[in-house]
């Protein structure tokens, strides 16, 4: 370890003695790293600096490469089932509701634009996951958090704060009723 | 800022006479306001109303901070032990138990040991602690050497004391009779010594028996 007193950034009459009365250098490493005194406990050596620079900059690049992977991995797997979240005549036309797709996911929402016209997002904006609105007269879906607009037609957002698309739901009528039938996730 | 180097803290307990002013000051000082870090204590109740007010001796050498498993007790560079760090503070009780002057405590409400930090926002600016500005018999004084020496002839000042095999020196000192004859302070013998006192109310006692 650096000495910050030998380096003279630290006056030496202000170190406390330690109560064994040896000298500093022969004292124990945890001594060392502990120190009573303010300015040594509160000294940050160049070397100490460059090591949590150098740590914390790894963990971050450890964690891209994670989430490369992860996302390499989840590219391969199954769509979930199929399953009814809505009858047909349950919305009006420029009506909306709210279903879960697969069971225990973040809410999605359904939206009827026509007469057989459906479509389906996930309600959290891509932005800081508030809520999305539908806002069907200006073809659009709002946040009203930090007024984030997306188009109703495909997802993609149109102003504010989100850069990236609402993850789509693909729906389907069967019969006089409303399918899901698997996940878009949006391209990054 | 720092406490001035020439200004020191005395505790002359012989001048003290319990009228608890420093402990009410001591509650309006900004830094832990409404709570007194002073321990006003009877010397021995049922023979003297002796009291003796009791503020951080700031050792050389704390024992609080040496003790301290959670790093949370620093001493600035003039030698002032500051109050745990909030952050750090795990409320483990080690400093209390093991301060030989008996004077952190612990605020179990705020999970935070609190002691006596010589009033550090005034120290620090030259002003007086709160306890040694306010006390009436100056038994809390915060001045110069020359000023002590001079308004105290008969009382000389100390700052080592001893506890069993411990030597503490400490940045407060301890006004004692000028004719005692140590530089050192035995706190362990001083308790098998008789309060003072103590003789008045056996002779007392001896005559009611009479």
């Amino acid at each position: 370890m650096i000495d910050p007193i030998s380096k003279g950034q630290i006056r030496p009459d202000s170190r406390t003695t330690p109560p064994d009365g040896r000298p500093h250098r022969l004292q124990p490493k945890w001594r060392k790293d502990f120190p009573i005194d303010t300015g040594q406990d509160e000294y940050v050596s160049r070397r100490e600096l460059v090591k949590f620079m150098v740590l914390t900059s790894g963990a971050f690049a450890v964690g891209q490469f994670w989430l490369v992977v992860r996302s390499l991995m989840r590219r391969g797997e199954a769509q979930p089932p199929a399953a009814p979240v809505a009858e047909v005549g349950e919305l009006p036309i420029g009506g909306a509701k709210t279903f879960h797709y697969p069971e225990g996911s973040p809410p999605r929402l359904l939206v009827r634009l026509g007469e057989n016209r459906f479509v389906a997002y996930d309600q959290q904006c891509t932005h800081l996951l508030c809520p999305v609105v539908p806002a069907v007269k200006e073809g659009a879906l709002h946040c009203p958090c930090h007024h984030g607009w997306f188009d109703i037609e495909t997802g993609e957002p149109t102003a504010g704060p989100p850069r990236r698309a609402l993850p789509r739901v693909l729906v389907e009528t069967r019969g006089d009723q409303v399918w899901a039938t698997g996940v878009e996730e949006p391209q990054t | 800022m720092a406490v001035p180097d020439d200004l020191f803290f005395y505790v002359d307990p012989g001048r003290c006479i319990g009228c608890q002013s420093c402990v009410q000051a001591c509650m309006q000082c900004d830094t832990h306001k409404g709570q007194s870090m002073i321990q006003l204590d009877y010397v021995d109740k049922t023979t003297s109303t002796q009291t003796v007010p009791m503020v951080c001796m700031h050792c050389d050498s704390p024992t609080c901070a040496e003790v301290c498993p959670a790093d949370a007790i620093k001493k600035t560079e003039d030698g002032v032990v500051q109050s745990a760090r909030k952050p750090r503070c795990i409320a483990c009780n080690n400093c209390v138990i093991a301060c030989p002057f008996g004077v952190p405590k612990m605020n179990t409400g705020m999970h935070l040991m609190m002691k006596c930090d010589m009033c550090y926002d005034r120290t620090s600016i030259g002003l007086k602690p709160m306890c040694a500005s306010v006390c009436p018999s100056q038994a809390l004084a915060f001045g110069t050497r020359a000023e002590i020496e001079v308004t105290r002839p008969n009382s000389k000042a100390i700052d080592t004391f001893q506890f069993g095999n411990q030597t503490i020196r400490t940045k407060v000192k301890l006004m004692v009779p000028r004719d005692h004859p140590s530089e050192v302070l035995d706190v362990t013998e001083a308790l098998h010594q008789p309060t003072i006192g103590q003789d008045a109310i056996e002779c007392v006692f001896e005559e009611e028996e009479r």
